[in-house]
């Protein structure tokens, strides 16, 4: 019998490279992945001589959340911290698809603009603080601005290459039929890129989120981010904690939700999405 | 609709200084309406090369080329073309992407209904000729080599094109495919009247598919010989065995690889032979 199981090829395996699994495995394995690290949570924090201001237990967190909510306008808090996420993102994304566009289009437009956002994405979003707070002000527009400042320069070059990589053998096939230039970026270059584009937003959405902990060092009164940058202060780390998985969540929702977009937009891809 | 080419002491360089590749010198060639021309030679020949600049993707460095008298400049509607692959539309369905001309302005001048009319005729009427009924509403993803090559040959005729350039375009398929897109061609050829260039490196495709055979060499890319094929105007897949058919095939094949530089390669591989036997003889001794 054992001699039927190929190493590489064949068969129903789990290890097979690539190939497709049953949906019910897919979703326990998910599910033991989320669930290992807090049940391993759980017993580290209930060990002996573990101090709750060191490592906090799940329920400490959950105790901490409802406070939060329920005492401490949680709501506001999420509210005020997706918005200046998705502001500072949009704003990014508004600039970089047309931006993108161009650059992978020209050579003269990537001569002219991508050694430059090269440079600037290698500085830290940080050191920028400074000057934001100079030029923008220590308004709501400060915060938003450090967001764009951390995605905007990665995103232009993630969609220039989305965009480079649109086959051109499409391109000229739309060329040997008389498309125009317009025609060509409008019907083939922009449909043929946009389920990279919308790949590229989805995870440049995940960095917009990763920066807003620093865009909230800004003057800031209310957040999820200012809120972790309260609780290091006063040393209460399960708010710490309930901060971060309360990022980490609204993350992963969103990513879903782009998943299902991708999924429903482009269903000529049924082999990508598993 | 058919049309003529003239091809008149074009050059073809790319890069520059010490990197320069000289992919085609002097080539001259007219080719006739509604004349089936098949390109074979070794690789690097420049084939490619010549094709992209009849289609317009490519510019000339030095010499014209002209269609019915009107030197060319860009890529036009009068020249369609089909690619080895990765031309067809992801994201359209097959009725789609043969349609996919009708978007574009270059052909929005016969807009009276009854010309949209007659290309929605033209659409079903290729689809049919294909034989892609079945996967008419299906994406380029679901179909396999062959089937996606179909489309990509309904795409290109789909604004009657006087002019159709082929590269490899039956490169990635298997022999009885082919052979089955070997016959549809020839009869796209004979139905369409429209004049065809073909590349190929398979000398068994450019005979049976060609009334004139141009052999190019390589280093630097150039044209070499024209052979005209001694078959009648219909061709069946049984000519492939006539005389003359090998014959001719035979003198291509020799050809190209006088052309290619095999020769040399195969004597240095007699002479590391002879070199390995000396040096076994050496330690068996
Ligand atoms: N865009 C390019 N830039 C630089 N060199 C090129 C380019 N395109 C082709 N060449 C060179 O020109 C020569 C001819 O290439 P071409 O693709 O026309 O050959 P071919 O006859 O089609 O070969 P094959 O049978 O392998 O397809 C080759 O030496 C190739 O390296
Ligand atoms: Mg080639």
């Amino acid at each position: 019998m054992s001699a039927s199981k190929r190493a590489g090829g064949g068969g129903s395996s789990l290890w097979q490279i690539r190939s497709a699994i049953d949906p019910r495995q897919y979703w326990l394995l998910a599910l033991f992945g989320l669930v290992a690290p807090l049940v391993a949570w759980l017993v580290a924090s209930q060990l002996d001589g573990t101090d709750k201001v060191f490592l906090p237990g799940p329920a400490d967190v959950l105790a901490r959340i409802w406070s939060w909510a329920t005492d401490d306008d949680l709501a506001a808090d999420v509210a005020i911290s997706t918005w200046r996420v998705v502001a500072g993102w949009a704003l990014s994304a508004a600039i970089a698809l047309p931006l993108g566009l161009f650059i992978g289009s020209y050579r003269a437009v990537q001569a002219l603009l991508e050694p430059l956002t090269d440079f600037v994405r290698y500085m830290p979003a940080v050191a920028f603080i400074p000057l934001v707070m100079l030029w923008v002000g220590i308004e709501e527009g400060s915060k938003v601005a450090i967001i764009f400042i951390g995605t905007f320069f990665q995103m232009v070059l993630m969609v220039a290459e989305d965009v480079r990589r649109v086959p051109l053998a499409q391109i000229e096939a739309a060329q040997t039929m008389g498309a125009t230039r317009s025609e060509i970026l409008e019907k083939v270059i922009v449909p043929s890129a946009k389920p990279a584009l919308l790949d590229t937003l989805r995870v440049t959405m995940g960095w917009a989120w990763t920066y807003l902990v620093v865009a909230e060092l800004v003057a800031s009164n209310s957040g999820l981010g200012y809120a972790v940058l309260k609780a290091q202060r006063f040393l209460q780390t399960d708010k710490i904690f309930a901060g971060i998985l309360l990022i980490g969540l609204i993350g992963l929702l969103i990513d879903q939700g782009f998943r299902l977009v991708h999924r429903k937009a482009f269903p000529y891809l049924a082999g990508r999405h598993r | 609709m058919t049309a003529s080419i003239d091809i008149r002491d074009a050059f073809k360089t790319f890069g520059h200084g010490t990197q320069a590749i000289q992919a085609l010198e002097q080539a001259n060639l007219a080719i006739r309406p509604n004349e089936f021309v098949t390109f074979v030679g070794a690789s690097g020949c420049g084939k490619s090369t010549l094709l992209r600049m009849i289609g317009g993707l490519e510019s000339l460095s030095r010499g014209s080329i002209a269609v019915n008298g009107q030197p060319i400049a860009g890529p036009g509607v009068d020249r369609a073309m089909v690619f080895q692959h990765y031309s067809l539309y992801p994201w359209l369905t097959v009725t789609q992407n043969i349609k996919f001309c009708r978007q574009l302005k270059a052909h929005t001048h016969d807009r009276t209904s009854a010309d949209v009319e007659q290309a929605a005729g033209r659409a079903d009427a290729l689809i049919r000729l294909m034989g892609l009924s079945h996967v008419a509403d299906a994406y380029p993803s679901q179909l396999s080599g062959g089937m996606q090559q179909r489309v990509a040959i309904a795409r290109a005729l789909m604004s009657r094109p006087p002019i159709l350039l082929m590269d490899e375009p039956f490169g990635a398929l298997d022999a009885q495919t082919r052979e089955v897109m070997h016959d549809l061609i020839r009869h796209v050829h004979r139905m369409e009247g429209s004049t065809i260039v073909f590349v190929t490196h398979d000398v068994e495709e450019a005979i049976y598919l060609g009334q004139r055979i141009v052999l190019m060499a390589p280093r630097p890319g150039r044209i070499d010989t024209l052979y005209d094929v001694p078959l009648p105007a219909e061709r069946h897949q049984d000519m492939k065995l006539a005389p003359e058919f090998l014959a001719l095939k035979r003198e291509i094949l020799e050809r190209i690889r006088e052309t290619s530089g095999m020769k040399t390669d195969l004597e240095q591989l007699a002479r590391l032979n002879a070199a390995v036997g000396a040096d076994a003889a050496l330690t068996t001794d």
